[in-house]
């Protein structure tokens, strides 16, 4: 390998090891955390910053320009499919909370009494 | 430790735990989803595997259409009845399921020394058949009597569906974040099943996963109540779904009056043949697998 190419190699790591750590982080959180938002917070941020620093790190270590391109996309499409379903998720979270608040108030076991 | 050895032997223990887990679990709709997961692992294992096509097919109808089609079964049926199998038809089953093992052993077995004649004989007879991709060559020339009974079963599901007269699904109203996601997807959804068909004469793709992909994009638009209802008494819809099956008959039957033989295409002749075929496949699969998840199913008679 010439000179650049080893720079390159090695300088990939630690984006490879953030985007490791990133996605271990979200996994954590989606099965740890208590409730919907929550959940939702640390997986998108697998998604987006584990998948881009990942994507970055191979980037740096790719041979050609087209595999680049090719990771850039993938990354755009999952960020944005990401976002979007995160927001329609949460969405539906929350409308389906305020129906169930609305229609059955005492139906939770331990609600408070007003 | 080998790396390699690593990723393909947690692929398979996942695959397996996700089987077992799939069959195991006791509300459906969390069967459902362990399903879809199930499914796009497989994908990843066919892959692992070095088919390309299978892993594509997999990935967009057993994993996609298949999942979304469970899901929209689910939002159509009754609350579910917690049912246990009785004894005798467990241990039918079980005594099935291991004289079927059998045989796939049977089966599979001779793959392992890699002594498989087919694929010699496959890439022997590339030239002849038009294409220069072995997979499409076996699936639209070699055993394009397979394909074509593959499309004559699309075709039965849909009508068998159609008969059951299920009740619509109520589609709510779409959100604007939904509505806004699918007018950017569908317009790339057709760009992908479009380069996966024009991709099947040479690398892996070809009619079903471009259908698919098509399939999701209008499925997605539907949802997003961006497209009026897709009726079957509408006869552009009738002539798209029975078009792949119809272009390709009449192909078998000149080519057995005409020709050669049934099947049998003139040379020289197969690869121009072939894309009509994969195109009208495509358009057939698109519409077929469309209408079995968002179709109309309320007869409006004229």
């Amino acid at each position: 390998m010439s000179e650049p190419a080893v720079w390159l190699y090695w300088s990939s790591w630690p984006f490879l090891l953030g985007g490791v750590f990133f996605f271990l982080a979200g996994t954590i959180g989606l099965l740890r955390f208590p409730d919907a938002y929550s959940r939702l917070h640390a997986v998108t941020k697998a998604d987006t910053l584990g998948l881009g620093l990942l994507v970055l790190g191979l980037c740096l270590r790719s041979e050609s320009w087209q595999a680049v391109a090719q990771m850039l996309l993938v990354w755009l499409l999952v960020m944005a499919s990401g976002a979007t379903a995160c927001q329609l998720l949460a969405r539906y979270q929350r409308e389906s909370d305020t129906d169930s608040a609305v229609s059955r108030p005492r139906a939770e076991p331990f609600h408070n009494e007003r | 430790m080998n790396a390699e050895l690593l990723f393909d032997a947690a692929l398979i223990l996942l695959l397996l735990a996700l089987a077992a887990a799939t069959l195991h679990t006791r509300k459906l709709y969390t069967a459902i989803v362990l399903f879809i997961v199930f499914g796009l692992m497989l994908a990843l294992t066919w892959a692992r595997l070095g088919a390309v096509d299978l892993a594509l097919a997999e990935a967009a109808i057993g994993a996609g259409l298949i999942g979304v089609m469970l899901l929209a079964a689910f939002g159509r049926s009754g609350p579910e009845a917690a049912t246990r199998a009785p004894p005798a038809v467990l241990a039918a089953s079980v005594l099935l399921c291991s004289l079927l093992l059998v045989l796939f052993a049977q089966g599979v077995w001779p793959l392992a020394n890699n002594s498989a004649p087919v694929p010699e004989l496959v890439n022997s007879h590339l030239a002849a058949s038009g294409v220069s991709h072995p997979v499409t060559a076996v699936l639209l020339n070699f055993r394009a009597w397979d394909t074509l009974l593959e499309l004559v079963v699309l075709l039965l599901a849909l009508l068998g569906v159609r008969q059951l007269h299920s009740p619509n699904m109520n589609l709510p109203a779409a959100w604007p974040l939904l509505q806004a996601w699918s007018r950017l997807l569908a317009p790339l959804s057709i760009v992908i099943g479009g380069y996966l068909l024009w991709r099947g004469s040479h690398a892996p793709g070809g009619a079903f996963q471009a259908g698919a992909v098509l399939a999701a994009g209008a499925i997605v638009l539907r949802l997003a109540g961006l497209l009026p209802p897709l009726r079957w008494n509408w006869w552009p819809m009738r002539a798209c779904v029975l078009g792949g099956v119809a272009l390709f008959m009449t192909i078998a039957a000149a080519g057995y009056w005409l020709g050669s033989g049934w099947l049998d295409y003139p040379p020289g002749l197969g690869k121009t043949l072939i894309t009509l075929i994969e195109i009208a496949a495509t358009v057939s699969i698109a519409v077929s697998l469309s209408l079995l998840v968002v179709g109309d199913t309320r007869e409006i008679t004229p």
